[in-house]
């Protein structure tokens, strides 16, 4: 998918994490939620003349457990769920792979370009985000408790690139009319609005190729074609 | 000329969305430093309140603040608005930490959409302020304040003065939103000589001795609901009303148009919305100091409880000499004193009033905990001329800490108390001077002689069994003792004279080493006479036996 990406002139940024196995969830989860709280919106409701009003985002504090660090996420338990569910995935097959413990999950940010039958629509990438999970094992508690704050730094550095990411106002998609809206944003949401998104995941095994491709799809009308 | 290309409803917007960006903007920093987790609901219909789509709610005395600040301006080139963060301890230092600066240059976008493009992206920005709030050192120290400290702010407009940051402070940029009239930038200027120390010493330094003064020394009643809930709201109760923002005028519904994809509406109407004022509950959390004296003397105003506001560490080689110790700010007491008896309330505006030239406290908590610890003496100088070197009378500032913190109970004279470093207004964060608590015969006592009196020996014993760290080294020392409940006129002996005589029972003989080691002594030397002596008489011990049996 990186090389699908470039070429498709889809902007793609990567940070590396290296953590304990228990601090996986929560450094992926904060990196995801802190980019999708910028890739949110509120609903949009269509009015008649082709005007819409945006609904309101809320947001909301998480402190982590295993890591000294905190974060903002939208205020939507449906996202959340969407994201931990993923996470938790991607950390399943980290584990039972017996790799070294290397992998990558991969947030896209695609919008649908509707073709003519026969032909299933695109899924045009515009924005690319790949963390690649280094999960290290450590000996006893003082080297936990040092991890525990080292990553929290580590952290604090990768939430400052991503809005300096954020703040470049590159090419985001042009708002959608009524009809177009869900080939730009994720509908099915009840209280906010992201942009579609999927979700994506690879184990590297120790010879640094990737054993495992798993795509898994989190919007449900993509698969119908 | 450079206004000529907007038209004057955009003007009109445009001005308004930088106002309510900036007025947004400030509400999310203080809130960030109130010291809790914030949590505001998501929702799908617009209320027409909201203003950005985001949910941010509107604390009324720091919208007000910021107004004030503001004084009808707007940010403009030269005219930064800035948000100042600093953190003051319970013994009245205090020191900056951040400064949010909310600045515009000249770089105009001439082709940008001010009711679409400008609007979205601010809102972005907004996103981007509530992500970076949390991840600058001073949010860990925000969730940690109470007790030792807590987190103020001050908002002004003019030129920015980042001289208070100390030297090597790091920036951080939380981005930038051009416009037709110029580009919005917002970054943080934020110190690091101190925060990333602090951290670490509130949670893993072991206890260093201290002396916390009870914040409500001067209350009549100390042990009377220290504590109480605290509402923003409560500026009302004490005659000053914060007028609401939400006037008429200031409410926005946006609407946006799709077709043609170029053309947007936006209209602004004139709904009444109500935003509700937050009820922000006290925060103040009591350290766990897990010994059992905390509680015994809890009915005197001086509490002795090793500080979990440490120092100890290696790691420090020098004081940390604070630069902007006696700022002119006075604390704005958010809770007035009205309802307990007894303290003076403070004054609202400073003698010196600059403009905004006064803090606010960013915890909701009992606002009396500054009225005596804020020294007397004033800085009058804003914060770029504080810098210079030590402050304003320092001895005299350090004089009223002394004299409180002798309090009642000392019998030493001032420069034989232990206590931290008295030349460093921030003594909890000064590296210990061991030599001060080695010398000190209150620590470390002369060795007990072998009388039976019980008062000689070591006034560790008890309270070192208690220590949460067990580090001898760190032990408590008890300065006076005044056990509650207890009344001197009931028995001969009261409680507290029975604890102190038998706290120290003097040590069984046998135990003692010198005893012990010469009888152990004799006793091998005088075994093999004794044992001649038992085996002339085994008989008599054989038939002893026969008859147990």
């Amino acid at each position: 998918p990186g090389a699908a990406a470039s070429a498709m002139n889809c902007r793609a940024e990567v940070l590396e994490v290296s953590v304990e196995g228990r601090q996986v969830e929560e450094a992926i989860l904060a990196v995801l939620h802190t980019v999708l709280l910028h890739r949110s919106t509120g609903k949009f409701h269509y009015k008649k003349e082709g005007t819409y009003s945006i609904g309101t985002v809320g947001t909301q504090d998480v402190d982590c457990d295993f890591i000294d660090f905190a974060y903002v996420r939208v205020s939507s338990e449906e996202l959340d769920r969407a994201l931990r569910k993923a996470v938790g995935e991607f950390k399943d097959a980290l584990r039972s792979s017996g790799s070294d413990g290397m992998g990558q999950i991969s947030l896209e940010f695609y919008q649908k370009k509707k073709s003519r039958w026969p032909f299933s629509d695109e899924c045009i990438p515009w924005e690319l985000w790949t963390i690649k999970v280094n999960v290290v094992n450590l000996a006893n508690e003082q080297e936990r408790q040092i991890c525990r704050e080292k990553v929290g730094e580590k952290l604090c550095e990768k939430i400052i690139n991503i809005v300096e990411v954020m703040n470049r106002h590159e090419y985001l998609p042009k708002m959608p009319t009524q009809s177009e809206v869900d080939n730009v944003f994720d509908t099915s949401l009840k209280d906010v609005q992201p942009y579609l998104y999927k979700i994506s995941y690879q184990i590297t095994d120790s010879l640094g190729t990737s054993v495992t491709t798993t795509m898994r799809r989190l919007i449900k009308d993509t698969l119908a074609l | 000329a450079m206004d000529s290309d907007l038209s004057s409803q955009d003007r009109k917007d445009l001005d308004k969305f930088i106002k309510f960006f900036a007025l947004k903007t400030v509400q999310v920093i203080v809130q960030a430093r109130l010291g809790e987790k914030i949590c505001t609901r998501s929702s799908s219909s617009p209320t027409g309140s909201d203003w950005f789509n985001l949910a941010i709610k509107d604390i009324p005395e720091v919208t007000h603040e910021a107004k004030k600040a503001l004084a009808g301006q707007l940010p403009a080139v030269g005219h930064s608005m800035c948000v100042e963060i600093s953190l003051k301890t319970s013994e009245g230092d205090s020191m900056e930490l951040e400064i949010w600066c909310l600045e515009m240059n000249e770089k105009c976008d001439k082709e940008i959409k001010v009711s679409y493009t400008v609007y979205n992206r601010l809102s972005l920005l907004l996103k981007s302020l509530l992500a970076i709030t949390r991840v600058t050192p001073a949010y860990r120290l925000s969730r940690k304040q109470g007790h030792e400290y807590v987190i103020l702010y001050r908002i002004y407009f003019g030129e920015v003065q980042l001289s208070g940051l100390g030297e090597g402070f790091q920036t951080v940029r939380v981005g930038t939103v051009g416009t037709p009239v110029g580009t919005i930038t917002l970054s943080c200027a934020y110190r690091i000589n101190l925060a990333f120390m602090s951290t670490r010493q509130f949670e893993r330094t072991p206890p260093i001795l201290g002396i916390i003064i009870d914040h409500f020394v001067d209350r009549p009643y100390p042990s009377s609901s220290p504590m109480h809930p605290c509402n923003y709201r409560a500026g009302e109760d004490n005659g000053a009303v914060y007028p609401s923002v939400e006037d008429s005028q200031e409410a926005c519904t946006t609407s946006f148009s799709t077709s043609p994809p170029s053309q947007c509406v936006f209209t602004v109407t004139k709904a009444h919305f109500q935003t509700p004022s937050p009820v922000v509950t006290d925060t103040l959390k009591v350290p766990v100091m897990g010994l059992a004296f905390s509680h015994q003397l809890s009915s005197s105003r001086l509490s002795c409880q090793p500080a979990t506001l440490a120092v100890g560490s290696a790691d420090m080689g020098y004081p940390v000499l604070f630069a902007g110790g006696l700022n002119a700010a006075h604390p704005h007491q958010l809770i007035g004193p009205g309802k307990e008896g007894g303290v003076p309330p403070m004054t609202s505006q400073p003698a010196h009033g600059t403009q905004a030239d006064q803090e606010r406290m960013c915890t909701p908590l009992d606002g009396v905990h500054y009225s005596a610890a804020t020294p007397s003496s004033e800085d009058t100088e804003t914060i770029s001329n504080s810098s210079e070197g030590k402050c304003g009378s320092p001895h005299d500032f350090l004089e009223a800490i002394c004299v409180r913190k002798v309090g009642a109970f000392v019998n030493k004279p001032i420069n034989q108390v232990t206590m931290a470093n008295l030349d460093i207004p921030f003594a909890m964060f000064a590296p210990k001077n061991v030599e001060l608590e080695d010398t000190n015969p209150m620590v470390n006592p002369p060795d007990s002689p072998e009388t039976e009196s019980p008062l000689q020996g070591s006034l560790h014993s008890e309270c070192s069994s208690d220590s949460s760290t067990g580090n001898t080294h760190d032990d408590f020392v008890m300065i006076d003792f005044k056990p509650a409940f207890s009344k001197d006129d009931i028995l001969p002996m009261d409680l507290g004279t029975f604890y102190r005589e038998f706290q120290n029972p003097p040590q069984l003989s046998s135990l003692s080493i010198d005893i012990g080691a010469q009888s152990m002594a004799e006793d091998l030397d005088s075994l093999p006479e004794k044992l001649a002596v038992h085996e002339k008489n085994v008989k008599e011990f054989d038939a002893f036996v026969e008859t147990l049996q």
